[in-house]
């Protein structure tokens, strides 16, 4: 059971991943690997800042930041030199290894016993009760302390997705969607498509590393390599989380988003646990996002067969 | 008022593809004029009409709107004065968002874009307003996605986002010609309806010689880049269809003798 509830913790974290990748691949339908590098960036500035001292919500708010920056330049390069969307985020992405090895001064970098949000959390929860105290749930012994986590992830989340949805539905949210929708009719309306694009794709890094900041503080160390294949997870989740609640409004596939990345990482938690190899899991991953992809592609041709099958 | 002078284009220059699309087009347009472009395939009428609206910088030449000289302005910034209708219906609306987040986009056109809401109560009721001359049942449907439609729904409304806010110039790029004739016949009386009625200058490409004639107090009839005739006025209104088939034939006929002559002088001095 706790191990449940860990997963669905780190889904929850992972979930700001997915929100991310969502406003990139879904919203702006820029490829952006951009964030294999941003979500190690995020780690890295969370983890360098609170060994220093530094209180943990703001190394949050610093990494969404630094994520923002780099999601920036990112679409700066796509759209003033016109470089592919792909390559642009592989440039800024190969940069980015170097700068988070400066960040963190080698390539693994812990914060044991230091101030993280959790450990606030954690120390708040022992002013309320005594330590390891423990709940029943559905018939199963939980530390107490894990539930606390969850229902405050949950409630982090929850109001980040209500926010991003206000957003999309604001003047300007509404024209970052009518970009990725369709660029031509939005610019004979007036909007700069390639401010759009860099403000949004800034957003995306931004959530992206405040993803990999939170990650870190939870898993109590940052790592330059945390970053390779987060991407096509996020995919995963946003994927999911797609056929779970359906095409409808941008209310719905953020909710969904959410829900995609906990299912994925539930998914992926019994998967191990029934005794899957975990050097396997990125392959699965991506066979996955891959299946998912020419699925409906797949789907489309066969109806188009029968069409014709119908008219002969 | 518009002020088009000597505007000069040449694609791909200095290739074997080199196109040189428009020659040094020069006219003005009255405010509240209807003006309809005529022209053969591969006149410059299209590429007139998109130096027009921003899509690209012309070599040459200025643009002036109402006094502002918008030639090295883009596209977007354009917008502030001119609304455009395209000649794919699907090219003017965002087909995954709903009727009225369109009708909210274009209600901001060439307009700052800040945080307020893009949907309100006060907002749908102005959009129940907008749609209801359409005579297509879509103020019950101003939530569902515009993609939706039927191409002519979709240009309907494109035109309708296009003339929203009353723009001080009305592109129209042959947009019926992608249309079923009945459609098409609908939105060229809607077309008719709120260029009259909010007096709206407006550029219309048309390769229907019907439509130039039927429409508008002004053609400007494009000839290999260059506006070959110039009609308004009295000789507008009595101009025929058969008139203008005589005009294409003839500018045809110039151009056989152009070759001709071409190829008699070379067999007799080269």
């Amino acid at each position: 059971m706790s191990i449940l509830i860990t997963s669905v913790i780190i889904g929850l974290i992972l979930s700001l991943l997915a929100l991310g990748i969502f406003i990139s691949f879904k919203v702006f339908d820029f490829p952006d690997i951009t964030v294999e590098g941003s979500f190690t960036l995020g780690a890295a500035f969370s983890a360098a800042l609170i060994v220093k001292g530094v209180d943990p919500l703001l190394a949050g708010f610093i990494a969404f930041g630094g994520g923002m920056a780099a999601g920036a330049l990112t679409g700066f390069i796509h759209t003033q030199f016109r470089i592919n969307p792909l390559l642009s985020g592989i440039l800024v992405m190969t940069a980015l290894y170097s700068v988070n090895l400066h960040i963190m001064g080698r390539s693994n970098l812990p914060m044991p016993g230091s101030d993280t949000i959790f450990s606030r959390l954690e120390s708040f929860w022992e002013t309320v009760v005594e330590p390891n105290h423990k709940m029943a749930v559905l018939g199963w012994s939980v530390d107490s302390k894990d539930l606390l986590i969850l229902l405050v992830s949950l409630l982090a989340v929850s109001l980040t997705g209500i926010l991003l949805r206000w957003f999309f539905r604001t003047h300007i949210g509404t024209a970052m969607r009518a970009t990725g929708d369709n660029a031509q009719m939005i610019r004979a309306l007036g909007v700069n498509t390639k401010t759009m694009i860099v403000l949004g794709i800034a957003l995306a890094n931004g959530f992206v590393a405040l993803s990999g900041a939170v990650l870190a503080q939870y898993q109590g160390f940052a790592d330059v390599q945390m970053g390779i294949g987060m991407m096509v997870w996020g995919l995963a989740s946003v994927i999911i989380g797609q056929a779970v609640v359906g095409e409808s409004g941008v209310g719905y596939l953020i909710f969904g988003t959410i829900l995609g990345s906990v299912l994925f990482r539930l998914l992926v938690a019994i998967a191990l646990r029934l005794g899957m190899n975990p050097n396997d899991l990125k392959i699965i991953t991506a066979l996955f996002v891959f299946a998912a992809l020419i699925l409906p592609v797949l789907l489309k041709r066969r109806k188009g067969f029968f069409k014709r099958k119908d008219y002969a | 008022m518009l002020s088009v002078t000597n505007l000069q284009k040449t694609f791909n220059a200095g290739t074997v593809n080199e196109v040189q699309a428009l020659r040094g087009v020069s006219f003005t347009l009255e405010d509240g004029g209807f003006t309809c472009v005529l022209g053969t395939n591969g006149s410059g009428k299209s590429t007139l009409l998109n130096a027009v609206a921003g899509a690209f910088f012309p070599d040459k030449g200025t643009i002036v709107l109402d006094g502002v000289d918008m030639t090295l302005w883009p596209e977007y910034k354009r917008a502030r004065y001119v609304g455009r209708v395209f000649q794919n219906p699907l090219s003017g609306t965002a087909p995954d968002m709903s009727i009225a987040e369109n009708l909210s986009l274009a209600l901001k056109r060439g307009k700052p874009r800040g945080l307020g809401r893009g949907i309100s109560g006060k907002l749908k009721e102005e959009f129940c307003r907008m749609v209801k001359p359409l005579n297509m049942d879509l103020e019950d449907r101003l939530d569902s996605p515009i993609g939706k439609l039927s191409g002519g729904q979709r240009q309907a409304l494109t035109l309708l986002m296009a003339s929203a806010l009353k723009p001080k110039l009305l592109l129209l790029d042959e947009h019926t010609a992608a249309l079923d004739p009945g459609t098409a016949a609908k939105v060229i009386d809607l077309t008719q309806m709120i260029v009259t009625r909010d007096r709206l200058t407006t550029l219309m490409v048309t390769h229907s010689m019907q439509q130039a004639v039927n429409m508008g107090d002004r053609i400007l009839m494009m000839h290999q880049g260059r506006v070959a005739y110039d009609f308004k006025g009295e000789y507008k209104q009595r101009l025929k269809v058969n008139d203008l088939l005589a005009l294409f034939e003839e500018l045809r006929r110039k151009d056989a003798i152009d070759l001709s002559v071409a190829t008699l002088l070379t067999n007799k001095y080269v």
